[in-house]
């Protein structure tokens, strides 16, 4: 279990640099998939695997075909290189790093470097998940549903032809 | 078995290279891909705490990230094609109206 974490990580962060280092959308968007493929193999890894079938359903599926057919849509290509933004290129990745070491010191205080290992078992079966979802949760589970009706409505609109 | 901070380490690294894809990408819909990236990260430090503690309420903040991703992709996706149809453009250094 401890090698297939490593294996789906591994995969996830290579993916994720291709996601960030290619300058044509459509290959950081495959990209993004391998990501989030192997996350919803960790998820399975980690004990959830409802949250892995809908990492899969609706992540790499929904959102991606959309994401991917935007880019078909738009035409979009290569980007073009950056005019303004010299701030950023300059105190953007030192700023990163403070903020990489900072997390991670955090963490290595709290838990050390090959911190606690894996409790009992949690049950997160559908069925458990769904009886939380609908006795404690059910009022945020209602208003996401108006928040997806709204948000349906919202893109129909934007993406009319006259604005 | 797996550490708890391993897996806190990989979350982090996401969305570092997530933050890092924002700063460095000039296209709206790869910065907007960086973001969903983070989102993920944080999907995946909430999975493990709900691991690591034995409870299933992080797993349904979880599931409530995910359904305000998709509502988010829908209109940022609109967005992105209204940009599209007003400017001809999907640089970002061609959006800045509202810089002084």
């Amino acid at each position: 279990m401890g090698v297939l974490f490593y294996i789906a990580a591994v995969v996830a962060v290579i993916a994720a640099l291709n996601v960030v280092l290619r300058q044509t959308p459509v290959y950081s968007a495959l990209s993004l998939i391998v990501v989030l493929a192997s996350l919803a193999a960790i998820y399975l890894l980690l004990g959830a695997p409802l949250i892995a079938m809908i990492q899969v359903i609706v992540y790499a599926g929904a959102i991606m075909v959309l994401f991917v057919l935007v880019i078909m849509l738009l035409n979009a290509g290569r980007e073009t290189p950056s005019r303004g933004s010299r701030f950023a290129r300059w105190a953007g990745p030192p700023l990163l790093v403070v903020f990489f070491a900072e997390f991670a010191t955090l963490v290595w205080k709290q838990f050390g470097l090959a911190g606690p290992a894996a409790p009992a078992a949690l049950d997160a079966s559908p069925r458990a998940v769904g009886q939380l979802l609908f006795s404690s949760y059910v009022l945020p589970f209602e208003v996401t549903s108006i928040l997806i009706l709204v948000a349906v409505l919202g893109a129909v609109v934007l993406a009319k032809k006259q604005l | 078995m797996i550490p708890l901070s391993h897996v806190l380490l990989l979350s982090m690294i996401l969305f570092t290279l997530g933050a890092a894809g924002f700063i460095i990408r000039r296209n709206v819909i790869t910065v907007f891909m960086c973001i969903e990236l983070m989102l993920n990260a944080v999907n995946l430090a909430f999975i493990a705490f709900a691991w690591h503690r034995v409870d299933l309420n992080g797993q349904l903040f979880v599931f409530f990230v995910i359904v305000v991703a998709a509502a988010e992709a829908a209109v940022g996706l609109a967005i992105i094609v209204a940009l599209y149809r007003n400017r001809g453009s999907l640089a970002i250094d061609d959006v800045d109206s509202m810089k002084l």
